[in-house]
């Protein structure tokens, strides 16, 4: 096709002018991208408060925390926490934590945001599909916290919801009846959600893109967001009939995960013939691209935002990045057995599984060495979003080194049910992804609501979450190898006792790492109303985004159809005006690749 | 930012890259848009299709692992009108590739007001109604299969059977869908000689084909 005519006139319609069009149902992807980002925000305060009550609980067995019987008098009967209810808290910090902060935020916010500006196009390629999208997700999310609300509270059987625990209903524990149902509804809509998103991402990457942005101009954190999109698709599309046969197990009476002869509560389940492990393999074939659909993105977002202020192209150039992204999406499918070393599987299996996890450690690393490099020499600018950059690297290695011990299965053995793996995956894709939503947050604010936010509270906001965060998470390593088993709910073995001071000093840690948080609420909230006005490109960044007003316009370039020219960092070009040349500037680049 | 100092060009000594005032030049001229592309609704259906193929082979690997795991895989005596409903869907197709090319032998009359889209419209609607028996045929075996006294959670066998169905019959009602919709859009469009929508929903269409002789196969062999 001419592209000339390929470029694609999505915003039929002028912009909506109700309430209701314009900032609910609204079909512009601006909008939907801040709805996910607002989601996520409430998410993850919601999910740090629980984690707050298991901290408590962890740290003072005994004490009673001021409102928790209120929320649940079962679960906390005068606000001290049963061990079920532990569980449950659990269960509900990683499934929210998970899906709808980490997977929500970088992912499906700023890439419904920025996507379509980084590519050129006036909205994603099905705004309709995208608007679903987003509604869909916040019903899952509603299904999900409902779950607080039934009669016996949310279910316990932890994010992964292992089968059998999970399949057989209400014998197995308090939350297991209609709070697990619930759960197993909330993610198979997420699912929905998910794939729709994904289906929208990878069309508009493909096909919307505007003259001369050919795959190897695309910023970054858009091949992230596309790379994303494709492990997305396949790995929600093999959730969501894991969990439909999840829920036919509990209320239809099926048994595709139920075994039979299985007793539990004294009672002898009406189930036969079922695979437990069939249910770990289908839930981490989709967990493990899951981790990759968490920290890509911050990847991307991170390669994006390194170059603008270390005012210099990545080491290598930007196809070696993109080269370790899509192996690492092609690995994520290959390596899932390596949660499952300790399930009764195949011993020869563990080590099938063993050797790819070692490998995908290979293109992680250069992604790694490559930011390294960039930096090494370079004239930093250390602003907020800077900071926030080099964070995501530190903790990135930080959680990745310890990644090459647990990808051994006879470590792993020793190693897997204790604080170490909950180190392991908290440095490197909770705290990672969100340092590198900070780092977006910090970034692209300006562009978003048109303000600054402001540096010096990021700053401090910044110093704060960065050294809470190691004081939080590096003890747990000791704790692991010192055989501190994780999912209890309280320590009174001989050998656990002793290390209750750790968790007192994580304890405290984690409640002032989340009060700093605060900080960052402020700010956002502040500068998004009074915050100094950004200009249309504060960070001096040469990709699509910064081409445009702050914040665009609804048709994202108030009808201009923009031509690429360059690739996305050509920062450090002796010669011209400033040091970078926009990606729309014609200007001629002698030696650009 | 004004507060942040720092030396132009000396990182661009790293990066090698070096600036001539040659403005204006348009280079987009020498960097070609790579290959052709497609309608965005033509990459969503492709894109839809691997989705839909991820969930139907998630669901086969999950038979074979539960069909080795239990003792208690008992084959079904499967339903006759299975294969009369495969004969009706594969006709569909068929019906809906002749409207294609009565649509596309319409479009190509040079005077818009001398095509006739009239007779592709009839097999349109044949395609639908072929499409809606085949619905009605998949209730009726399911009926058949509960006057055997099979249901749901009767056994794996069975479990498969109607979750395979019942998946496969919800992505053929959105395929019905689909090409009420691209009707709709063909009608109101009747003088641009480009009926995308339709081709979207064409190759859903057959895709839904396909996977229906491929779950059969699997129901045929397995079950």
């Amino acid at each position: 096709m001419d592209h000339g005519s390929a470029q694609p006139a999505v915003h039929h319609m002028t912009p909506p002018t109700t309430f209701i069009r314009k900032y609910v149902f609204s079909l512009d992807h601006k909008v939907i991208g801040l709805q996910y980002y607002g989601l996520a925000l409430v998410a993850v305060f919601t999910g740090m408060v629980l984690s707050w009550f298991m901290r408590i609980h962890l740290g003072w067995a005994t004490a009673a925390i001021p409102l928790l019987d209120k929320l649940s008098p079962n679960g906390a009967p005068g606000g001290v926490i049963t061990p079920e209810y532990y569980l449950s808290l659990l269960t509900m910090h990683g499934t929210i934590m998970v899906f709808f902060v980490l997977t929500n935020a970088p992912f499906a916010g700023f890439g419904n945001y920025f996507l379509p500006i980084q590519v050129g196009a006036e909205d994603m390629a099905f705004p309709k599909f995208n608007m679903m999208s987003f509604w869909v997700t916040f019903v899952a999310f509603l299904v999900l916290i409902a779950a607080f609300f039934v009669a016996d509270g949310p279910p316990i059987s932890g994010w992964t919801a292992y089968a059998p625990l999970s399949a057989v209903g209400g014998d197995s524990g308090p939350g297991e009846a209609l709070g697990q149902t619930l759960w197993g509804l909330s993610i198979a809509i997420f699912c929905v959600g998910q794939l729709l998103g994904s289906l929208n991402f990878i069309a508009t990457t493909l096909d919307l893109r505007t003259k001369g942005m050919t795959l190897a101009k695309m910023p970054l954190s858009t091949w992230a967001w596309f790379v994303t999109a494709c492990i997305g698709l396949l790995a929600f599309a093999v959730l969501l009939p894991a969990c439909i046969l999840l829920v036919l197990d509990r209320i239809a009476g099926t048994s595709f995960f139920i075994p039979g002869g299985l007793v539990i509560s004294d009672k002898l389940q009406p189930h036969n013939g079922g695979s437990p492990l069939l249910w770990q393999h289908l839930f981490w074939f989709f967990g493990h691209p899951e981790v990759y659909i968490a920290i890509l993105p911050a990847i991307g977002i991170v390669s994006h935002i390194l170059p603008t202020f270390t005012r210099k192209p990545l080491l290598g150039g930007q196809r070696v990045v993109i080269g370790c992204m899509v192996a690492i999406g092609f690995l994520s499918y290959v390596v899932w057995g390596h949660h499952m070393f300790l399930s009764g599987m195949n011993p020869f299996s563990a080590l099938l599984f063993s050797v790819p996890t070692l490998i995908i450690t290979i293109p992680a690393t250069i992604a790694t060495l490559i930011w390294l490099g960039s930096i090494y020499g370079a004239n930093i600018r250390f602003t907020t979003p800077a900071l926030f950059c080099l964070g995501f690297i530190s903790v990135f290695i930080s959680g990745g080194i310890s990644g090459f011990f647990l990808a051994q299965p006879s470590i792993d053995t020793y190693l897997h049910a204790t604080y170490f793996v909950v180190a392991h995956f908290h440095f490197v894709m909770g705290v990672a992804a969100i340092f590198a939503i900070f780092a977006g947050t910090y970034f692209w604010a300006p562009k978003m609501w048109g303000r600054m936010m402001n540096e010096t509270l990021g700053k401090i906001h910044f110093w704060l979450t960065f050294i809470g965060v190691y004081a939080i998470f590096m003890p747990m390593h000791y704790l692991g190898l010192a055989g501190n088993v994780r999912r209890y709910s309280a320590f009174v073995d001989d050998y656990l006792v002793p290390l209750i001071p750790v968790h007192k000093f994580i304890t405290v840690a984690a409640l002032l790492t989340g009060a700093a948080q605060l900080i960052f609420l402020y700010n956002l909230i502040h500068s998004r109303f009074k915050g100094p006005k950004a200009s249309d490109n504060p960070w001096d960044a040469t990709s699509l985004e910064w081409d445009t007003t702050s914040p665009p316009p609804f048709d994202n370039f108030g009808g201009r159809h923009l031509t690429v020219y360059h690739g996305a960092y050509e920062y450090g070009v002796a010669g011209s005006k400033g040091d970078y040349v926009m990606q729309t500037s014609p200007e001629k680049i002698v030696g650009e690749s | 930012m004004a507060s942040t100092t720092y030396k132009p060009g000396a990182a661009g000594a790293i990066s090698g890259a070096k600036l001539t005032v040659e403005a204006g030049r348009a280079r987009a001229a020498a960097s070609p848009i790579a290959g052709v592309r497609l309608e965005p609704s033509q990459t969503g259906i492709w894109v839809a299709i691997c989705a839909i193929s991820m969930c139907f082979a998630a669901l086969t690997s999950a038979l074979v692992v539960r069909e080795g795991s239990g003792m208690d895989w008992q084959r079904l005596v499967l339903p006759r009108i299975l294969y009369f409903n495969t004969a009706a869907l594969i006709a569909s197709s068929f019906t809906l590739e002749i409207s294609r090319k009565r649509i596309a032998a319409a479009a190509a009359n040079a005077d818009p007001r001398m095509r006739s889209y009239a007779p592709a419209m009839n097999w349109l609607l044949a395609t639908l109604a072929l499409g809606l028996l085949f619905v009605a045929g998949q209730i009726v075996a399911w009926r058949n299969l509960a006057a055997q006294g099979i249901f749901l959670a009767t056994n794996p066998a069975s479990s498969f059977f109607y979750v395979f169905t019942a998946m496969h019959g919800l992505h053929v009602l959105g395929g019905l869908a689909g090409l009420l919709y691209a009707m709709r859009r063909l009608t109101r469009t009747m003088r641009t000689p480009k009926p995308v929508a339709l081709g979207a929903a064409a190759v859903y269409w057959h895709f839904m084909d396909v996977l229906w002789v491929y779950l059969l196969f699997i129901i045929a062999v397995r079950m």
